[in-house]
């Protein structure tokens, strides 16, 4: 009798980048279960998903919208893994970074644009940092598991962003617990009239052209690809892997502020409890399903973009769910992964 | 009657031959060493023993009946039990609670009742446990006596101990023997690995010595000596190589003084070390594996801070400096485990790049055009089989250990530290990296070839350091060494000033 047995063998490299696309297809098979268990007809249910938002403007002015945030977060987490720092905090920093903006927003009442929003840009991105901080800190110097710490730094932020919200930074004469809006200048611009589009859509993108440049074109990149794989290896080669970590982590607390920064200014206006609606954790199935690849990171934004404005779209027509929408992300990460580990294995036969 | 025969036992892993034909047979009641050097292939042998690893071919036999083991479940139902390097408790459990652990019947565990049962096994056998403490709370010692009354709970009558010396203390060393020699009276055969050979000769009946992954013989402790088991363990064939003329040779280019290595636990690995390596010479530190080299190792290369000491490498102290400080004064490092010393998920001419990435730099940016070149001529003078786009985790060991040499060499380093440079290669890439090595000697600079190959060492050597349990027995030049010398200082039976 012959047995199978899975075995260690790494795949060809080529397999890599189709593992994304596959994922896709594999988490459509899946989610045909909670299609059929609404009642609703697949065929038109992905057709409102993957195609309807392509019909018109608004709604593809709308995923670009969607992806904005989470060109950002995807970066900031795809940073930090390549660097072997699982930076499970995105969602947390993202609301560190939106605190600081809502908080100078406010004060830079009567200044120009060109001195607003610099400070702006810099005030998030420093505020993401400072959220990153302990955690990386523990990490290098301790030892500590970042993925533990990170996690726990999102939790905390919820009860600040409470703690300010009801307490000293309430916006008086709204009747929901909300700081008060941001100053006109402060505001990010749109990119075309009439639309939620903002200047955030370009920070995302020149973000992501950033880390690009930076992983495969720098010594620092290069330093951090080598501890991300093997910390023994690069150590010995004479990289100072843990300083490595240390700013690979904080540079990705600050991207994940500069997403909050840019729900600030260019959506809300003012800091609110619910801002993020799980972007940081977004982030992390944009960063997965985009390989780690900065580009793959853009591409994999977008598509979350589209399936969030399709899941709306998708309600509005069929009476099903939004919450589709999420059901659709949260398979994609899980079989995303799953063929990632599977790459590493292959089936053997033997007896 | 043999409680346990290996028969023509071969096993590969990929193209390595971890264990090449290998018999091997335990006899009832009997306290059996198996001898080699780190990587000889012991625990690959007893791991498939214990039904962790199927042979590739062979045959095992128990009480003289053939078997067939392919789980551990089916070693423990044959008698044989195993105490692994690296310990498998469950330190949240309690001692009763891992003891009995996979070996319960039925759904529901009273914890009075196997409290119980293991407080009876531990008086049968003799081993002192406590069974209500949590295994956390245990030190190694302890552990240790857990995981032995764990084998013997399941009525193992064959105990596989691999290296169960490594991690203790020398009380609890004493401690162990004596529970063994109860063991072993009471009817229970011991397989006994180790490096180590005063412990082989302080408990053994007899000895099998295995070299490579092929077996070099089994003895009578009786009959041998620390000496004979010492260069059945490193090798003898081609002792007494012809030696080329004593060269010339310069100024010290690194200098190690008094130098200390004390770790966590407190046990010293390196005590007052003194050598010196001068121009145009390669020094060779021979000894048996674990007898410090390893620590010595990642001193020099800036892995770990000694204690205590000077490392005077061109008139600078580099102890406790980083490794890209120590590489920057002039010293070119091979690692003693190459995997350690590359990564794998980078390309070749990243790995290249990656101790100099300074000269490759243009104006902030890499020049890739650069390290491509670069890449291709090393790969080229290095006669690496890769392209230089390919991930180093994808070559074969010699072309690995080319890469990580091509990359020190190539800065033209003043010392050129090299441990156990062609372990695990073949012959042709063993040649060629000893070649690489004298060619540094003749360009002027000082080797320190660190090996527990004693062939390697008496071929390539000006002079000769034996290092025993963390110290310097002597140094003696290499046309002086003979068999005899060399054997009795690295059984740290004579020192020589
Ligand atoms: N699972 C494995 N995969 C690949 N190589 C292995 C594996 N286990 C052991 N080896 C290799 O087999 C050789 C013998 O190893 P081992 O039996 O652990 O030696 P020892 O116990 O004598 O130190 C070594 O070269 C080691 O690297
Ligand atoms: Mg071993």
């Amino acid at each position: 009798m012959s047995k199978l047995r899975l075995e260690k063998a790494p795949a060809p490299a080529w397999v890599r980048p189709v593992i994304p696309l596959l994922a896709i297809l594999v988490t459509f098979l899946i989610t045909l279960i909670f299609i059929a268990w609404v009642q609703a007809n697949p065929l038109h249910t992905y057709y409102y998903f993957l195609v309807a938002p392509f019909t018109s403007t608004v709604t593809m002015i709308e995923l670009l919208v969607k992806a904005t945030p989470l060109f950002l977060t995807g970066a900031a987490v795809a940073f930090a893994f390549r660097a072997g720092y699982y930076n499970i905090g995105a969602e947390g920093q993202l609301m560190a970074g939106a605190i600081i903006g809502s908080w100078v927003g406010v004060m830079l009442e009567g200044f120009s644009s060109w001195i607003a929003l610099p400070i702006m840009i810099v005030g998030g991105f420093l505020g993401g940092v400072a959220w990153a901080l302990i955690p990386a800190l523990l990490r290098v110097r301790l030892k500590v598991d970042e993925v533990v710490t990170t996690l726990l730094m999102n939790s905390i932020i919820v009860f600040l962003v409470s703690y300010l919200l009801n307490g000293p930074w309430r916006d008086p004469v709204s009747m929901w617990p909300q700081s008060p809006d941001i100053a006109k200048s402060a505001m990010f611009f749109t990119l075309i009239p009439q639309s939620r589009l903002h200047f955030g859509f370009i920070i995302g993108i020149v973000v992501i052209l950033t880390i690009w440049f930076v992983i495969s074109r720098t010594a620092f990149g290069l330093k951090m690809r080598a501890a991300g794989s093997s910390a023994e290896g690069a150590r010995f080669a004479g990289v100072n892997v843990e300083r490595t970590i240390l700013v690979t982590a904080l540079v990705s607390g600050g991207i994940a502020g500069l997403a909050g920064v840019g729900e600030v200014a260019g959506i809300h206006f003012h800091l609110i409890q619910g801002l993020s609606s799980n972007l940081g954790y977004t982030g992390i199935i944009v960063a997965t399903l985009g390989a780690l690849n900065p580009f793959g990171v853009g591409i994999a934004a977008l598509f979350i973009g589209l399936i969030d404005t399709g899941s709306l779209t998708v309600s509005r027509a069929m009476g099903v769910p939004v919450y589709l929408g999420q059901v659709v992300q949260a398979t994609l990460l899980l079989v995303t992964l799953s063929m990632f580990v599977l790459t590493n294995y292959r089936l053997k036969r033997e007896g | 009657m043999n409680a346990v025969q290996m028969l023509n036992i071969t096993k590969k892993f990929g193209d390595l031959v971890a264990n090449d034909n290998v018999n091997f047979d335990l006899r009832k009641g009997e306290i059996h060493a198996l001898l080699g050097e780190n990587g000889a292939g012991k625990t690959t042998l007893m791991r498939i023993l214990y039904g962790l690893y199927r042979a590739d071919s062979g045959e095992i036999w128990i009480n003289d009946q053939p078997v067939q083991i392919n789980s551990p479940r089916d070693a423990i139902n044959n008698g044989v039990g195993m105490v692994t390097q690296h310990f498998t408790l469950v330190p949240p459990l309690s001692v009763a609670e891992n003891i009995v652990l996979g070996a319960v019947k039925g759904f529901t565990l009273n914890p009075k009742e196997i409290e119980k049962s293991v407080a009876e096994a531990s008086e049968e056998y003799g081993i002192t446990v406590k069974p209500s403490a949590l295994v956390r709370h245990l030190s190694v010692g302890e552990r240790q006596r857990v995981e032995i009354l764990k084998a013997l709970y399941r009525r193992a009558n064959v105990l596989i101990m691999d290296e169960p010396t490594a991690v203790l203390v020398p009380q609890e060393v004493d401690g162990l023997f004596n529970s063994l020699k109860q063991l072993v009276e009471k009817g229970l055969s011991v397989i006994f690995i180790s490096h180590k050979l005063n412990e082989v000769m302080a408990i053994c009946d007899r000895v099998t010595v295995l070299r490579g992954g092929r077996l070099v013989g089994t003895v009578e402790r009786a009959g041998t000596s620390e000496k004979d088991l010492a260069v059945m363990m490193v090798g003898r064939e081609t002792f007494g190589v012809e030696r080329q003329g004593i060269k010339e040779t310069g100024d010290p280019v690194l200098t190690v003084d008094h130098l200390s290595l004390t770790d966590e636990q407190g046990i010293d690995k390196l005590k007052d070390i003194t050598l010196e390596v001068r121009h145009g010479e390669v020094l060779g530190v021979a000894g048996v594996s674990g007898n410090g080299q390893a620590e010595l190792v990642k001193v020099l290369t800036g892995l770990q801070k000694p204690t205590n000491g000077q490392i005077i490498l061109n008139a600078i102290d580099i102890a406790g400096a980083s490794p890209s400080a120590i590489t920057i004064a002039g010293m070119g490092r091979t690692p003693e485990d190459r995997h350690a010393g590359v990564v794998g998920e980078l390309t070749v001419e990243e790995n290249l790049a990656l101790e100099s990435l300074e000269i490759y730099l243009n104006r902030g940016v890499l020049d890739r055009k650069k390290i491509r070149k670069q890449a291709i001529e090393m790969i080229a003078d290095y006669n690496i089989k890769a392209s230089p786009e390919d991930k180093v985790r994808t070559l074969s060991g010699g072309n690995m250990q080319k890469v990580v040499m091509a990359r020190s060499l190539s800065r033209n380093p003043s010392c050129v530290l090299a441990a156990q440079p062609t372990r695990g290669l073949d012959v042709g890439a063993t040649e060629y990296v000893r070649g690489k090595l004298l060619e540094q000697r003749d360009r002027g600079a000082g080797v320190l070839l660190i090996s527990e190959d004693l062939e390697e060492i008496m071929e390539l050597a000006d002079r000769i350091a034996v290092i025993y349990e963390g110290r310097i027995m002597g140094v003696i030049p290499a046309a002086e060494a003979t068999e005899e010398s060399l054997g009795l200082m690295m059984a740290g039976v004579t020192e020589h000033n």
